[in-house]
């Protein structure tokens, strides 16, 4: 079992506030990953649930018990740390066996447990090599080994692909979800990363300056963003916003279109005109950003190669089932 | 061209350093020839270099004269247990300033080092005074205090560099497998700044040990170390140089064997952490 619920959860450095006020249900084997911009408190309020930081108010409940004076290791949660954090002095065999050691379990049972969390990791032929002797992908799986071979009640993974690079962190992000799913157990997980954040979660939590803006699943907030910032945030090439006359004809102080929902044609059409400043051509996908006059610069993405080029007159309409509308305050406004 | 001026400055700057390393090291090497002339020969003008009439006898004067062993004995007790209570006080100290610091933690560690910055003799009256009504002189015990408390602020210094290179992260990744304070500082914090504190031991050691000041003026027999031992030969009927060779070579033997078998460490020590 492993559900975790946060009540009002605050935390202060001094006068500044970090997390105002966090309200959130983690449903048992869930794959939560906070999602924000930097600075935005998401690594705190994980070091909260961890246990790291003090709570300044607020409750944290795991499987219904408050744990806010309860330390980290009784927790009963594992934890990834973005530096991996692993021993340098002990071989993989000793990091991954420590937390095992430290509860006190017999030696032949340690020794079981480790190389079968090796084995799920495809570490099992350097259980004796100490870390400077591995690869960045093989130091993290011995950090995420170390986090499995407790059975925690929750594993916390703190940005853990961001030191890896492109190709690798694909590969990661694929076997850290596919673990997650076979052994069922919740997890929460921190990114700045969109893109992780999309393909990882079953629900996405968006914060920003330490107020959870929305929580849901991927679509969800990509189809029903609830405020401007969720909306700017999820999607890739992000929504273009519009003001002004066309947002006022739907009765919105602001309208958002995603680049792949607007039509692009040959000037001429109905939508809005404007001229290519720019044209990525990427073959799956061609990006157009277009001066729009009044309306800005817009983006817009057509699915596959379309020979436009800088310079070139276009009209750009978005689909009217996929608009999005904003009040004055940036909330979604719902028809 | 480009490759042969590079080797050229290569053998220049080689032929530096051991130019300069000879230089450092001559006195050294002056002192354990000196130590095996004649004292006629020790003095004489022109120096004769390796070709004089090799002898023993100072070494055999030496010994008979004063009891080696007995100051010797008292060198490795007062430098080793000064650095070893210097050591208990400091890791505790550089432990708590390195993991949990406040506002003043800078200011106590600059605090500590302005200590090192006053002339010692200029606390050698009282400290004196002090150490007679305590019957504290010419006693090892004296000896070890004075010289623990003197080397205390170098001692915390160089631990608290070497804990603040551990990194945090490390230390929470073993507050989350379950490790309680004692635990973590027994399987995680100890391995991990062994390097650190044995560096630290060894330079401690040797400043202990070459200590001449304290130990010169607050010991005269029974607690005297080879520092003692050495100026003991500079006696009012004059200088007998082969023979205050011949005492200062076996006075530092013992730490120069030491340095030369822990020079990693102590190149890491006075290093002050600054190479990875």
């Amino acid at each position: 079992m492993g559900q975790i619920t946060l009540q009002g959860v605050q935390k202060s450095f001094g006068p500044v506030h970090i997390i105002k006020g966090a309200d959130l249900d983690i449903a048992d084997g869930s794959f939560v990953v906070f999602v924000g911009p930097s600075g935005c408190g998401k690594t705190t309020l994980l070091r909260l649930i961890a246990g790291l930081e003090d709570v300044s108010g607020g409750k944290i409940l795991i499987d219904g018990k408050n744990v806010v004076d309860t330390p980290p290791a009784k927790r009963g949660l594992s934890m990834v740390f973005q530096s991996y954090a692993l021993y340098p002095h002990m071989s993989v065999r000793g990091n991954i066996g420590f937390g095992l050691k430290m509860a006190g379990l017999p030696k032949d049972e340690i020794n079981r447990k480790v190389e079968a969390a090796a084995a799920t990791l495809n570490l099992t032929p350097y259980l004796d090599r100490k870390p400077r002797e591995l690869s960045g992908g093989q130091r993290q799986r011995v950090a995420i080994g170390r986090a499995i071979v407790r059975e925690p009640k929750a594993f916390l993974f703190d940005e853990p692909l961001s030191n890896l690079d492109a190709a690798l962190r694909v590969q990661m992000r694929i076997e850290v979800t596919r673990l997650q799913k076979q052994l069922g157990t919740t997890a929460i997980y921190v990114t700045h990363d969109q893109v992780e954040a999309m393909t990882m979660a079953d629900k996405i939590v968006v914060l920003n300056g330490g107020k959870i803006e929305q929580y849901g699943s991927p679509l969800e907030l990509y189809e029903r963003p609830a405020n401007l910032f969720v909306a700017g945030f999820i999607g890739s090439p992000k929504m273009n916003f519009v003001t002004g006359e066309p947002a006022l004809q739907k009765g919105a102080a602001t309208i958002g279109v995603r680049p792949e929902h607007l039509k692009i044609e040959r000037d001429g059409g109905g939508g809005w005109q404007g001229t290519i400043a720019v044209a990525e051509h990427l073959g799956s996908d061609t990006f157009l950003y277009v001066d729009a006059g009044a309306l800005g610069m817009l983006t817009a993405r057509y699915i596959g190669e379309l020979s436009l080029h800088a310079g070139d007159r276009v009209s750009l309409t978005p689909d009217p089932a996929r608009i999005h509308r904003f009040d004055e305050s940036g909330n979604a406004l719902r028809s | 061209m480009a490759r042969m001026a590079t080797t050229r400055r290569v053998m220049i700057s080689t032929a530096a350093a051991w130019l300069f390393g000879f230089l450092i090291f001559f006195p050294i090497l002056w002192m354990g020839l000196a130590s095996f002339k004649t004292e006629l020969e020790a003095f004489a003008i022109p120096p004769s270099f390796l070709f004089f009439h090799w002898t023993t006898e100072n070494y055999a004067t030496v010994q008979e004269r004063s009891d080696y062993l007995h100051h010797a004995m008292n060198s490795i007790i007062i430098a080793g247990g000064s650095t070893l209570i210097a050591l208990l006080i400091a890791i505790p100290a550089a432990w708590s300033m390195a993991f949990s610091p406040t506002k003043r933690t800078k200011d106590i560690l600059l605090w500590m080092l302005s200590t090192k910055m006053m002339p010692p003799v200029g606390v050698l009256v009282p400290i004196y005074l002090i150490y007679k009504s305590f019957g504290l002189l010419d006693s090892r015990i004296g000896l070890v205090f004075i010289l623990c408390l003197g080397n205390l602020p170098i001692v915390i210094w160089m631990l608290f560099t070497y804990f603040k290179e551990i990194p945090r992260d490390i230390l929470e990744a073993a507050r989350m497998d379950g490790a309680t304070i004692g635990r973590e500082l027994v399987y995680v914090l100890t391995p991990m700044a062994i390097p650190g504190l044995a560096s630290t031991l060894l330079l401690n050691l040797i400043l202990a040990w070459n200590e001449a000041f304290w130990t010169l003026n607050l010991s005269t027999s029974s607690a005297a170390p080879l520092t003692t031992f050495i100026a003991s030969y500079s006696s009012p009927e004059g200088l007998f140089w082969a023979k205050l060779s011949a005492a200062s070579t076996l006075a530092i033997a013992p730490i120069l064997v030491l340095g030369w078998f822990s020079q990693k460490q102590l190149v890491r020590g006075l290093t002050f952490g600054a190479v990875k």
